[in-house]
């Protein structure tokens, strides 16, 4: 992938930015705006079939996917390091997210399948939710491709390098960029497309991940709850 | 707003356990709760219902919000009904629920649209011609077929108003100049349902001398029964009088599911300890309901009344007398009168009543005295009771005056008591013959054999002297009771006990029915015992399934005889409650006036629909059931020639049914021919007629001369729905493609009419230009030249009633009519308006020839007393009125015509008001209307009150109208008054200042006042129930006895058998056999009776597109089959299936139920043919609607005229499209073909064809 390297900083080192202020904005813009097309869409309604299978293995697999990209390139190294030598990070990461990303794909082919071939389903969807699981195939796709690549380098040293990318973008470092120069083009492919998706999120069906997020708040609420009418309540 | 900052106050803000810390209070914001409010608010509510025909007639709230109407609820204010009965609401069902669905849905009509084809000449035609000239130049090139072959096959154009009103208003100025204006017809259902609606299409037909095709006969909801026992087209109870029933019999009358919002009532009785027994021959719901389900084999029903008849008279009449049911008997029936009897060999007939002209003195009533019948006094003596047709309509110095009533008195004024039987004053014992047909094999239904087809009675008879001789009589009573076979002790073949199979036992009726005898014995035993300690409070629910059958009025005169024996017709909780269509137009004097422009012109051209579309579509072509089958054995054969459009004919002829057309000639040329040759037109025309100058058009009806040209269709899908023989329509009336699987009578060599030209080859095409007004597309709108989208049932202002309540209640304009829709009185007012400045250099005043037949409630109906005799025959001679139609010369202002349609026009001052007989003067509503509406300001209609818009024609009917005008209803009783001789007005003195208004009936439902239009009462002490006012205020019934009549001595009724009520088992079409077993495809083939009732998820054809209500059913036609048939014929449930036979075929998935009966399936009557139905393997296009399936075959008996009750009215009396008697084949489709692909290529082939 040969491009000019002011073109390779703004891709890098300026569209992230980009791609995350939208995402973050966006949504919040949404939500206020919009509150009532904040929902997953689920075309559930329309068909059941292929939607049980599918959708478990594709979000089984996309979870374990997105948790581990977020402990593994967001985990300060003094974390893993006691544990894990680089080399040994490279391969958990190569075999844990190699296992959920095929169960990922595996699912959402079938999703795929469903809400193309399907004439019901393909007449209710819009063109985002087309084209947003297609991105996301593509994007487990190249994810995918990553792990043979890895696997010729089992030092460590290309994953060190990409975690170091993505902290220096979550902490503004300057520079960052240059990193990225010679990682070969299907890594380079999988972060643009990644940063893309956080682009379009706020305008698809994506903004669901928040409110699945904020669910974690079920976990620890008593059984009822309610909203009383009164100013003051005794803490 | 998402308050999304106060969330990020999660962790701090305030909160407080309770429970344990199982719960916990918060003060987060609740503001988001608004957006659930929000979904629940409006803007505003509007008064609404459903003009649909379901006799619902329920008011809805219907819902605005944002200018968009969004959903609607039931209404909940009805006045209060009174003290311990249950309420009217909630009314209201899922139909009505989904209806806002169709104001914005995909098959919303948005804009008028005319068929491509006919486009595309009128813009050609007009590039060089002026409209009228345009549209002549259209119908005389053979090449413009091509728009009629058409029909049907979509490919409209969106066009303008001003283009789509042009091409109708120059259509109709060439068609009444060309050929006349009797050849423009329109055809629009049961006005109750949205009165001015109705009256727009109508008014402006009746102001050009167009025709109005009637349609309660059409439907077969009409009962001639009715006017036969009773004189009266249709009255029942409302339904909140069932609660004051103490049983109820439901017989053909599936209450829950068509008539739902009535249904409480039904529920609610039982909690009153009535009993409630269900008739049907499926298991339905109202089976459900009740104590008791008897499921007599569908179309046997007569036998089973029979049997129940025969039961009451045994242990109520003979074995003991009922005080209770001799006295109603003796007072309010025809039970005492004497019938004479004519010798026929060895043994003797029952013949005609004996009249008071029959003796030498008239028996002291020499007036009209051949329209009076006779009784014996209890002293035995003969004598003439009050309330005969011989009475009502006295000269104006007779001395019959005030003696129309049913006073128990001789016009002496001598107190009187018939008798009922002569049994122990008896002259001698006869011998009578009575017709039996319960014999008759049928391929489908079984038969009883009693050797022969004549039964052997014996019969007390007196003798009497009379102006002819020495005559043998019997009472009705001795007559009937001979009849149904009871045992007297005079010996001969009647039945001993119910065990005997002898018609028409308990016993014998189980061999047809399949019902056991001591179940028909018990139901029969329970309902009389009720109604004689009740005093006639037993009731039958009756619904129009039974009435469909060819032999109908068998079915129903053999329940009536049961309700009138049991005295309780005309008693609140008790009698015939028939309900079908919503026919109850209450407010009916006020809007006649309205609809048939009697303010300008009178009389209106008014059609019977059946014999109409039986002509013009051309079913009689195929006609295959042969007069002499339905004769008695009793009577000549081959009198009446063999073909059922003969006697058609002569019954037009005779002045007995009306004619549309009605001349064989242009009646403005024959007005004009009049004036030439310097002759009164009435015998100008009497003398054209008698010299066969002139013919009457029903003699030639597929001559082009006699072609019906024009044809409105508006609240209605003819050719979707009411249809009967859908695919004659296509072929003949619309000239298209076609599913016709038959041959014609000139293909088969059949034997042809007498009285009709046949023409080979057959008309197609009839109709030149077809106009449909609706708010869907339906399918009539798909088969049509032109569409207009009309105002939906929320977008116009109406008014609206029903048998099933006494209130009327508005429709109301929720929103303005969305798109370009407009309502049916402003597109027909636009269309009065656009004809009347193309009229000007092609009409102008003109005269206008209108025939007339002999009408019932008019002087005219005592015409023909006693034998039947056709002029043309040379029978007699041809007199106008008597012995042929009416001859009215009227005057016709064309270019006046929307000046007269928008203002009350001058004839009511000069005229009054009226109806069913009686008259009043009427000029102070005019002078109100005057004032309430404003009066015009210049032009031809100069100073009258306006009728602009449809709230101000909705004030003209409720002004007019005694149901909604106190004032007039107390003018309406003063002038029955005068008739009957005794004062009726108290039923209205507490009303009389009342005023019901359009915006009184907006705010809400109103009850209506009573009104002699109508025989029940609204009162604060009883229910509305028919005949109320019969029995309560000794009015006649409208019949020729003044009474109930068991017995019809027309000498028509007599020779067809149907003198008494009696069973006769359906007819057979022989629509089956040419087909079966010729075209296999595979599966096994089964025929079935084909019935086709009411349904749970549409009225009629509405809501069957309607995405809501398809949701709850299968999505599409289904057609019920028992699981029996269904194993013989390897069809599981939800298979497609495909129904067929020489009539046409039709595809729909099977339901396999048990609740059906084996040998019949049930198809749901007007299920669209526009939503998911696959292509016919017999008929190789999309497979049809319910009715292609059918043909109508229509009854002579019903033709009968010029005969007291039974002469014609308008929906009155007339032939009725029967269709229940029809089989078809039934079979799996092999390979269903949703010819989308194929129809494509077609289509574009057609086109190309065009192009080059």
């Amino acid at each position: 992938m040969n491009v000019s390297y002011d073109l390779h900083l703004f891709l890098f080192g300026i569209y992230p930015y980009l791609c995350l202020a939208v995402l973050l904005l966006g949504s919040l813009v949404r939500f206020d705006r919009e509150p009532y097309t904040w929902k997953s869409d689920s075309s559930q309604m329309l068909r059941a079939g292929q939607l049980r299978l599918g959708s478990n293995l594709f979000h089984y697999g996309i979870l374990v996917v997105v948790i581990g990209h977020f402990l593994g390139f967001l985990a300060p190294h003094w974390a893993v390091d006691w544990a894990l030598s680089p080399s040994q990070h490279q391969l958990l990461a190569m075999v844990g997210g190699g296992i959920a990303g095929l169960i990922a794909i595996i699912g959402l082919s079938i999703l795929i399948h469903r809400r193309l071939a399907d004439p019901r389903i393909r007449r209710n969807s819009r063109k985002w939710d087309i084209a947003i699981v297609l991105m996301l195939w593509l994007q487990l796709l190249l994810g995918l491709l990553t792990v043979p690549l890895s696997a010729r380098h089992m030092d460590g040293a290309m994953f060190e390098l990409l975690t170091d990318y993505v902290k220096g973008i979550v902490t503004f470092k300057s520079g960052v960029a240059a990193l990225l120069v010679n990682v070969p083009w299907v890594y380079r492919l999988h972060i643009l497309l990644g940063f893309t998706i956080f682009l379009v999120s706020p305008f698809t069906r994506m903004v669901h991940i928040w409110s699945g997020a904020g669910a974690v708040a079920y976990l620890f609420r008593p059984y009822q709850i309610v909203r009383t009418r009164k100013r003051e309540v005794r803490a | 707003m998402s308050h999304f900052l106060d969330r990020l106050r999660y962790f701090s803000q305030p909160r407080e356990a309770f429970a344990g810390g199982h719960g916990e209070l918060r003060t987060e914001n609740r503001q988001w709760e608004d957006g659930y409010r929000n979904r629940w608010q409006h803007d505003k509510i509007v008064r609404s219902t459903h003009g649909v025909n379901c006799t619902g007639s329920c008011s809805w709230k219907i819902y605005v919000k944002g200018g968009v109407v969004t959903w609607e609820t039931q209404q909940t204010d009805y006045p209060r009904t009174r003290a311990g009965m249950p309420n009217h609401e909630p009314r209201g069902c899922s139909r009505g629920a989904s209806y806002s669905w169709y104001l914005y849905s995909a098959n919303r009509l948005k804009y008028p649209m005319v068929r491509g084809h006919l486009l595309r000449r009128w813009r050609e035609a007009r590039k060089t011609m002026q409209p009228v000239e345009a549209w002549a130049a259209i119908c005389a090139d053979p090449a413009a077929k091509d728009y009629k072959a058409a029909r049907g096959l979509g490919g409209f154009a969106r066009v303008r108003w001003d283009e789509a009103l042009e091409i109708i208003a120059a259509a109709n100025v060439h068609t009444v100049k060309q050929h006349g204006p009797d050849r423009v017809v329109g055809f629009s259902p049961i006005p109750a349902m949205s009165m001015v609606s109705y009256a727009s299409g109508a008014r402006y037909l009746s102001l050009i001398g167009g025709t109005l095709l009637s349609f309660y006969d059409w439907y077969c909801d009409l009962p001639p029964s009715s006017p036969q026992t009773w004189g009266e087209q249709t009255d029942v109870p409302e339904s909140a009088d069932w609660y004051n029933s103490g049983y109820i019999i439901a017989w053909g009358s599936n209450v829950p599911q068509t008539r739902t919002p009535d249904a409480h009532f039904f529920v609610e009785a039982r909690y009153n300890g009535t009993q409630v027994v269900a008739i049907t021959p499926d298991y339905s719901e109202v089976a459900k309901l009740s104590d008791l389900w008897l499921h007599p084999k569908q179309g046997t029903d007569a036998a089973l009344a029979m049997a129940m008849g025969h039961v009451i008279l045994r242990e109520f009449f003979l074995d003991r007398q009922a005080e209770y049911f001799q006295d109603y008997c003796r007072r309010y029936t025809d039970l005492p009168l004497l019938v004479t009897l004519r010798r026929d060999g060895a043994r003797w007939v029952p013949d005609r009543y004996l009249r008071a002209s029959d003796f030498a003195d008239a028996l002291g009533s020499p007036e009209r005295a051949e329209w009076k019948t006779v009784g014996f006094d209890a002293d035995g003596k003969p004598v003439v009771p009050h309330g005969s047709i011989g009475f009502r309509w006295p000269g104006k110095d007779s001395a019959d005056h005030g003696k129309w009533n049913l006073e128990q008195k001789s016009p002496d004024g001598r107190e009187i008591a018939l008798a009922l039987t002569q049994i122990d004053r008896r002259d001698d014992v006869l011998d009578v013959a009575f017709p039996y047909f319960g014999g008759t094999p049928h391929a489908h239904f079984p038969h009883n054999d009693q050797d022969g087809d004549v039964l052997l009675r014996r019969v007390p008879a007196r003798k009497l002297q009379t102006r002819g001789g020495e005559v043998m009589v019997a009472t009705a009573f001795d007559l009937l009771c001979a009849h149904y076979g009871l045992d007297r002790g005079l010996g001969g073949g009647c039945a001993a006990s119910y065990a005997d199979d002898v018609p028409y036992t308990p016993a014998w009726q189980q061999a047809i029915t399949g019902v056991p005898a001591e179940q028909a014995i018990a139901v029969a035993r329970a309902f009389a015992s009720n109604a004689e300690k009740t005093r006639g409070r037993s009731m039958v629910i009756i619904g129009a399934g039974m009435n469909h059958w060819f032999h109908q009025d068998m079915n129903y005169r053999s329940i009536i005889n049961i309700l009138m024996l049991c005295g309780t017709v005309g008693i609140s909780g008790g009698g015939w409650a028939h309900y079908v269509g919503q026919e109850k137009l209450r407010p009916q004097t006020g809007w006649t006036v309205l609809a048939f422009a009697l303010d300008w012109v009178r009389p209106p051209r008014q059609m019977n629909g059946t014999s109409f579309f039986y002509a013009h579509s051309d079913q009689w072509r195929y006609e295959k059931l042969d007069v002499d089958e339905l004769l008695s054995p009793l009577a000549p054969r081959g009198k009446y020639g063999r073909a059922l459009i003969d006697c058609n004919v002569r019954a037009e002829r005779m002045g007995w049914l009306p004619s549309a057309p009605q001349l064989g000639r242009n009646p403005l040329e024959v007005a004009r021919a009049a004036e030439r040759s310097g002759m009164n037109p009435k015998d100008y025309v009497v003398t054209a007629l008698k010299s066969g100058d002139l013919r009457l058009a029903c003699e030639d009806p597929d001559n082009p001369a006699n072609f019906p040209r024009n044809l409105f269709i508006w609240r209605s899908n003819l050719f979707g729905s009411s249809g009967k023989g859908h695919e004659y329509f296509l072929r003949h009336f619309l000239g298209t493609r076609h599913g016709l699987q038959g041959k014609d009578l000139g293909e088969d060599g059949g034997h042809k009419p007498e009285e009709v030209a046949w023409h080979t080859p057959a008309p197609e095409g009839k109709l030149d230009l077809v106009v449909t007004l609706d708010f869907r597309m339906s399918t009539s709108c798909l088969y049509s030249d032109v569409v207009l989208p009309t105002a939906s049932w929320y977008e116009k202002n109406d008014l609206n009633t029903s048998d099933m309540h006494p209130f009327i209640h508005p429709l109301s304009a929720a929103v303005d009519p969305v798109y370009e829709s407009k309502s049916d009185w402003e597109i027909f007012k636009a269309i009065a308006k656009r004809f009347s400045e193309l009229a000007p250099g092609h009409l102008g005043v003109e005269r206008d020839v209108v025939l007339t037949p002999i009408l019932h409630d008019t002087p005219g109906e005592i015409a023909q007393p006693f034998e039947v005799r056709d002029w043309k025959k040379g029978e007699c001679d041809l007199v106008p009125g008597v012995t042929a139609p009416n001859i009215t010369l009227v005057e016709r202002d064309y270019p006046a015509t929307y000046a007269r349609f928008t203002a009350l026009g001058p004839l009511l001052d000069k005229l009054g008001n009226g109806g069913k007989g009686i008259a009043w003067n009427t000029e102070e509503e005019v002078h109100g209307l005057a004032e309430l509406n404003y009066t015009v300001a210049d032009g031809p209609a100069k100073g009258r009150p306006r009728i602009d818009s449809d709230i101000d024609a909705a004030e003209v009917i409720l002004h007019l109208a005694p149901e909604t005008n106190g004032h007039v209803a107390v003018k309406a009783w003063a002038a029955l008054s005068k008739i009957t001789g005794r004062d009726h007005t108290h039923l209205a003195r507490a009303r009389e200042d009342e005023k019901i208004r359009f915006r009184d009936i907006q705010a809400q439902p109103r009850k209506i006042i009573s009104s002699p239009t109508w025989s029940g009462i609204e009162s604060e002490h009883v229910s509305y129930n028919a005949g109320y006012t019969n029995v309560h205020e000794l009015i006649p019934w409208r019949t020729l006895s003044g009474r109930q009549q068991f017995y019809q001595d027309h000498p028509w009724l007599r020779d067809f058998g149907e003198g008494f009520a009696l069973y006769r088992p359906p007819i057979d079409t022989r629509t089956v056999a040419p087909l079966a077993g010729k075209r296999g495809n595979g599966h096994p083939e089964i025929v079935l009776n084909f019935i086709t009732p009411h349904q749970k998820w549409g009225i009629h054809s509405t809501y069957t597109d309607n995405l809501i209500m398809l949701t709850l059913s299968r999505g599409g036609p289904i057609v019920w089959i028992s699981e029996v048939d269904a194993r013989r014929a390897g069809i599981a449930d939800n298979d497609w299936i495909e129904l067929y036979n020489v009539n046409g075929a039709l595809t729909a998935r099977a339901v396999v139920s048990q609740r059906v009966h084996e040998g019949m399936c049930l198809m749901y009557h007007a299920q669209e043919k526009i939503v998911n139905v696959p292509g016919s393997e017999i008929t190789g296009m999309r497979g049809g609607i319910h009715n292609s399936v059918t043909r109508a075959v229509i009854k002579p008996t019903h033709m009968i005229g010029g005969y007291a009750q039974l002469s014609y009215g308008f929906n009155y009396y007339g032939t009725v499209g029967s269709n229940r008697d029809e089989f078809v084949i039934v079979r799996k489709m092999a390979k269903v073909d949703w010819m989308d692909r194929a129809q494509r290529a077609a289509r574009e082939a057609q086109l190309h064809a065009h192009r080059a």
